[in-house]
């Protein structure tokens, strides 16, 4: 896909694309002497370098989702804290929604700072094998607010990938933002040289949000992404006085379980609502660990393992094929 | 005769937004938190008030208010002054113009990146037919980039009136609205205030309010920040199923807390409009 710098006109066909230089929105624009060059179709010398330095990380895991709300965050957070919870392994989350980042404060890191060391910048630590990233440390302020466009924010994660010391790991996690554009691009374009798992899609079982999961999931058979499966959240609600099952948001057209039978996709679970889980969210704290014995608890840790299975039996494939 | 050539050819080229009477933004910084869903009910309460409301959808990858309206995908006409939004009524005093009208394919993924979407949405903002309006409401995607400065460069030229934030009552929630406060400064928008959206769920079993997203969080951030708190929408099974039928909540359920809830944030809204 291609790259279309901050000084580019509204048309801008792309510094990498064909037409780069010579299309008629190429009039006056400061860059159509480069782009016209040709030098602006080789690929970004960053793809190659994201590949070395990622080359120590065994396995990649995208949360995507095109609808915002649907618990991305919430999902990232707690599969990382599933996965760190076996000590043997080192587990890393990087968030690249640059205008809402949640995870610092779902992560209980609110208010730290990255740092810099001779290696890039260090990210923060939340147990000795659980490292987070995210541009929330790189704010000075909670009202702070990123307005930036499409180019700078896929600088930022371009630098998040390529320059941040993330040593070697088991498990990389990354969590987007709601849509399919600038950063959804960018991630898997950034990524294109390393090997990618997957990716894991969150919904809520009312069809307003799988008309937009049904647009993600396009997105990801386009860009060639593959699907790991599928995740409703919020699905149902257990009354905590009287035990009754209410459908809040209820799913009209069957929910994720028919959406994932129409388009053969693995659903790997329905997780209920629960107030416990926004609580621990806001308190920054492992909803797995504060009340592991609650249904939801449950619920994630088989997601949690069906994704360790899919991952694990990837490198066994690869290893029979190679 | 030339007078009102006149005045037709003065129409087109305020985009159509000439005989618009107030332009209010739907906000928020988080996704999922009932913006669209806040966007409908309040043009469809409006509506009941008597007034002529319009919907602009600029949710390019995720557009939901068509489904929300029941209106499905309906060809879209251009006329001498511009696109003819859709009407969601005989009487035409609901018009909506979205993205989802353009798409061929509605599981079709739009993977734009910025500028398009940019160049996308000034068009369709200035190239509106919207004819005359009382209040037009605008809805956003979740975020602070492209969209939203997109918007506001467009819409700068007519008169953006303010913007209403959405959030929900936990602190993931109302953290982000909280830049997107400071969006609204950066961006000389008046915050006409803050609704708290999924506040509180009541068991229909046994009355039982379980606060499932917290309870407060809008209330508290109006206070932090000093923005008028407009009112707070519990969460509402009928109200979902409503929004996922593409059915007018507020004809049909006129007796619920709901029903009352979103009533006076709109008509509180109407009268900041009017006062202003």
């Amino acid at each position: 896909m291609a790259d279309v710098p901050d000084n580019a006109p509204e048309h801008c066909p792309g510094t990498t694309s064909e037409q780069a230089g010579k299309s008629s929105s190429c009039e006056g624009c400061p860059n159509q002497k480069v782009c016209a060059s040709g030098a602006t179709k080789a690929p970004d010398p960053a793809i190659a370098e994201i590949g070395a330095k990622l080359s120590t990380v065994k396995h990649k895991i995208l949360v995507l989702s095109g609808k915002g709300g649907v618990g991305k965050s919430t999902f990232s957070a707690h599969l990382a804290h599933a996965l760190a919870s076996d000590s043997t392994k080192e587990v890393a989350l990087l968030d690249v929604d640059i205008c809402g980042p949640s995870i610092p404060r779902i992560m209980g890191l609110e208010g730290e700072q990255v740092h810099q060391s001779g290696s890039g910048w260090s990210p923060v630590y939340v147990d000795d094998n659980l490292a987070v990233m995210s541009i929330g440390f790189l704010l000075s302020s909670p009202d702070d607010a990123v307005i930036w466009r499409g180019p700078k924010k896929n600088g930022m994660i371009k630098q998040f990938l390529r320059d941040v010391d993330w040593g070697d790991l088991d498990y990389l996690i990354v969590d987007t933002p709601p849509g399919t554009s600038d950063e959804h691009l960018s991630i898997v374009q950034y990524l294109s040289a390393t090997h990618v798992d997957g990716a894991v899609i969150i919904t809520t079982p009312q069809e307003v949000s799988l008309q937009d999961v049904r647009k993600e999931i396009r997105f990801c058979q386009k860009v060639k992404l593959p699907i790991i499966g599928v995740v409703e959240n919020m699905s149902g609600f257990v009354c905590p006085s009287c035990k009754n099952t209410s459908q809040i948001f209820p799913p009209t057209t069957g929910g994720a379980e028919r959406m994932c039978a129409d388009l053969n996709l693995p659903l790997l679970g329905k997780v209920p609502l629960d107030p416990r889980i926004a609580r621990s969210c806001d308190e920054g704290k492992s909803f797995l660990n504060e009340v592991p014995d609650s249904p939801s608890a449950e619920v994630y840790q088989n997601i949690v393992q069906s994704i360790k299975d899919y991952c694990s039996n990837r490198v066994t494939e690869e290893q029979s094929t190679t | 005769m030339v007078e009102s050539l006149i005045q037709n050819m003065e129409q087109t080229n305020d985009g159509g937004l000439a005989q618009v009477r107030h332009v209010v933004l739907v906000l928020s910084g988080k996704g999922g938190v009932g913006k669209s869903t806040i966007t409908t009910e309040l043009a469809l309460a409006f509506r009941h008030a008597g007034k002529k409301v319009g919907i602009l959808d600029v949710d390019l990858c995720g557009p939901s208010i068509p489904r929300m309206l029941s209106i499905g995908r309906p060809d879209v006409h251009q006329c001498d002054a511009g696109w003819v939004p859709v009407y969601a009524d005989a009487q035409k005093s609901l018009a909506l113009m979205s993205i989802g009208f353009l798409l061929e394919d509605p599981d079709e993924a739009v993977v734009w990146r910025g500028p398009k979407k940019s160049a996308m949405i000034g068009q369709f903002v200035s190239d509106v037919a919207w004819g005359e309006l009382d209040v037009l409401l605008v809805d956003t995607p979740p975020g602070t980039s492209d969209e939203h400065l997109a918007v506001l460069e467009n819409l700068k030229k007519h008169r953006v009136d303010g913007a209403i934030l959405v959030t929900t009552p936990q602190a993931v929630s109302t953290g982000d609205v909280r830049r997107e406060i400071t969006f609204c400064k950066k961006t000389g928008v008046r915050v006409l205030g803050i609704v708290e959206n999924m506040s509180g769920f009541v068991c229909p079993h046994c009355s039982e309010c379980s606060n499932i997203f917290s309870k407060g969080g809008g209330e508290d951030l109006a206070k932090l920040t000093g923005s008028v708190f407009l009112g707070s929408v519990p969460l509402d099974p009928l109200l979902s199923s409503s929004i996922e039928e593409g059915k007018d909540f507020m004809q049909s359920f006129p007796n619920s807390a709901t029903f009352s809830a979103i009533n006076s944030i709109s008509q509180a809204l109407l009268s900041s409009l009017q006062n202003d």
